[in-house]
């Protein structure tokens, strides 16, 4: 089913994790990438991969939950990492014909591989630890300078919020109207691709009508509710960093020291 | 005979996520060929969980579905068939309308039967029939129907598959008062000239009270009655733990019981209370 799809979704929960700011989560986690993608020796991948573990362990979000995330890129990580492993330079270990591997090149695939799945761990760690209205929260305030050049930053907020808050709502009126269709004999599994795409007619011509009807539902009610905009508008929760949000980021900065030291002192591999 | 035979029916939704919830808990039953089962139960007790998978559309986690004898997931490649054999009409079924006109939406799911153009032209008028849509709807817009219209051309689109069951689920939400009388009478006409087996899911008392031959209860996912409702309906305290209640008129003339009027047990619907009111009147009139 279409709802099987865990990553990008919410796990409310009260770990340290969860209770970070998101403002702080969300700057984290892009220095967090960098550094993934700052390593180029065993033991600097090793420090990431190790924090981000730990990371994921005290999110409190179920192993299996990650597990899951990353089967959807299962793929790509094979795909990309078969291919580092014949194009790497040096001498060649293994030859047959054109197909050569080197050391370099089978380090490279793993770098590669371990590289993907640790962004996609930390960054499902985001998703699962931050409820998508303190996502969208912490993007309008980080964007809050972007005012001075008259960008509407509440406005694409807001539109950022309700797009998020209708995928699962979406996703649930698909899975039913193609239980309906299916009900009345709609084969949508056989056939070849064209006949794929003829097949999905049926379910896409209601889910647009109910979205549309959505859309102008959710537009009444924001009116009825005097909604006009971000000018002038307070807030009832206003974000604010805590010690704890300060720890978080003397641990990121560490982290950064301890990948810097190794690749000075530390010849890289790849 | 039976159509349908349910055995030790299980399924768990969520499977190895925090959200792991087991929606319908080993049922075991069966369905005669003919009967009008009334299937009630307060929300998220797995009724609509459970008539998806008597048609194939959910995958039961343990147990059979045994349709004419045989297992429905015996050969999964031709799950398609059975879903032409138990058709169903889902909740808000005017939401699944899509083609231009009502007459081409009424006859998809023949066409995905496979019938010929003159078969096809033949199911979709007597359906349209069955719930009296005119050739003038027929040749509208899907999207340009009434709600009450929209509803019933719906409706038509599973009946044109000629089912042998008809699983209807809550099929008057939503109406006014007589459309749902009217939606009502057209499915008791619908029964009683195919003679097929209709399972109706409901949280209306007063509608499975009218048309059921038999009442299915379902509470967590369990099975807890399955009788006449003369039976189901006079166990009011257990169905009101459960979130449930009788009839009003059944409650109204159990009331009038106590208080010493001579009424019998298990009056069902108004007609019958009507008929024990107009003879009680009758013998006092004699005395």
């Amino acid at each position: 089913m279409i709802r099987d799809v865990s990553f990008g979704q919410f796990i409310p929960g009260k770990s340290l994790i969860h209770r970070l700011d998101p403002r702080f989560k969300m700057v984290l986690l892009i220095a967090h990438i960098v550094l993934i993608f700052c390593t180029f020796n065993f033991a600097s991948l090793g420090i990431v991969t190790a924090a981000t573990i730990g990371l994921i362990l005290i999110s409190g979000v179920p192993f299996k939950m990650y597990v899951k995330s990353l089967k959807v890129v299962l793929i790509i990580v094979i795909i990309t990492s078969l291919l580092n492993i014949f194009y790497g330079s040096g001498d060649p270990i293994f030859q047959l014909g054109f197909i050569k591997i080197t050391l370099e090149g089978i380090f490279r695939a793993v770098f590669v591989s371990v590289r993907i799945i640790l962004l996609i761990l930390i960054s499902s760690a985001l998703t699962f630890t931050t409820s998508p209205t303190d996502l969208t929260d912490a993007i309008e305030r980080l964007m809050s300078p972007l005012k001075v050049l008259h960008i509407k930053v509440h406005e694409i907020a807001m539109m950022m919020t309700i797009a998020l808050r209708f995928v699962p709502t979406l996703l649930e009126e698909t899975d039913k109207i193609m239980s309906a269709q299916k009900a009345r004999g709609a084969d949508m599994e056989s056939g070849g691709l064209f006949k794929k795409v003829k097949a999905l007619t049926p379910v896409l011509i209601p889910l647009f009508v109910s979205a549309f009807r959505r859309a102008y539902e959710l537009a009444v009610a924001m009116e009825c509710r005097c909604y006009r905009g971000g000018d002038g508008r307070t807030r009832m929760k206003t974000l604010r960093a805590m010690p704890l949000d300060y720890f978080a980021v003397l641990i990121e900065c560490i982290l950064l020291a301890g990948i810097i030291v190794c690749n000075v002192f530390l010849t890289s591999v790849i | 005979m039976n159509v349908i035979e349910v055995k030790d029916l299980s399924f768990v939704y969520g499977v190895d996520t925090p959200f792991e919830k087991k929606a319908v808990d080993n049922l075991s039953l069966s369905i005669k060929q003919g009967e009008v089962i009334g299937l009630i139960g307060h929300t998220g007790s797995g009724k609509s969980t459970f008539v998806q998978m008597l048609n194939g559309l959910i995958k039961p986690s343990s147990g059979q579905v045994l349709l004419e004898g045989k297992d429905i997931w015996e050969k999964p490649k031709e799950i398609r068939k059975v879903r032409f054999k138990v058709g169903m009409v889902f909740q808000y079924p005017e939401y699944q309308l899509f083609d231009e006109t009502v007459y081409k939406d009424i006859s998809f799911g023949p066409r995905n039967k496979g019938l010929g153009e003159s078969e096809i032209d033949e199911t979709v008028r007597r359906a349209a029939k069955f719930v009296s849509l005119n050739d003038k709807l027929l040749g509208k817009s899907p999207f340009d129907l009434s709600g009450g219209e929209k509803r019933r051309a719906a409706i038509a689109g599973v009946i044109a598959m000629d089912p042998d069951v008809l699983i209807l689920d809550e099929p008057t939400a939503g109406l006014d008062p007589k459309g749902r009388d009217v939606l009502l009478s057209q499915i008791i006409s619908y029964h009683k000239e195919r003679k097929n087996t209709i399972i109706l899911v409901s949280h209306s008392m007063e509608d499975v009270a009218r048309i059921a031959d038999r009442i299915m209860v379902l509470n967590h996912g369990r099975l807890e009655m399955l009788d006449t409702p003369r039976a189901v309906f006079s166990r009011v305290d257990e169905l009101e733990s459960m979130g449930l209640r009788v009839p009003q008129i059944t409650r109204i003339m159990t009331i009038l019981r106590g208080k010493g009027y001579d009424f019998s047990d298990g009056i069902l619907t108004v007609g019958q209370a009507f008929e024990e009111v107009v003879n009680l009147l009758k013998k006092e009139g004699k005395r």
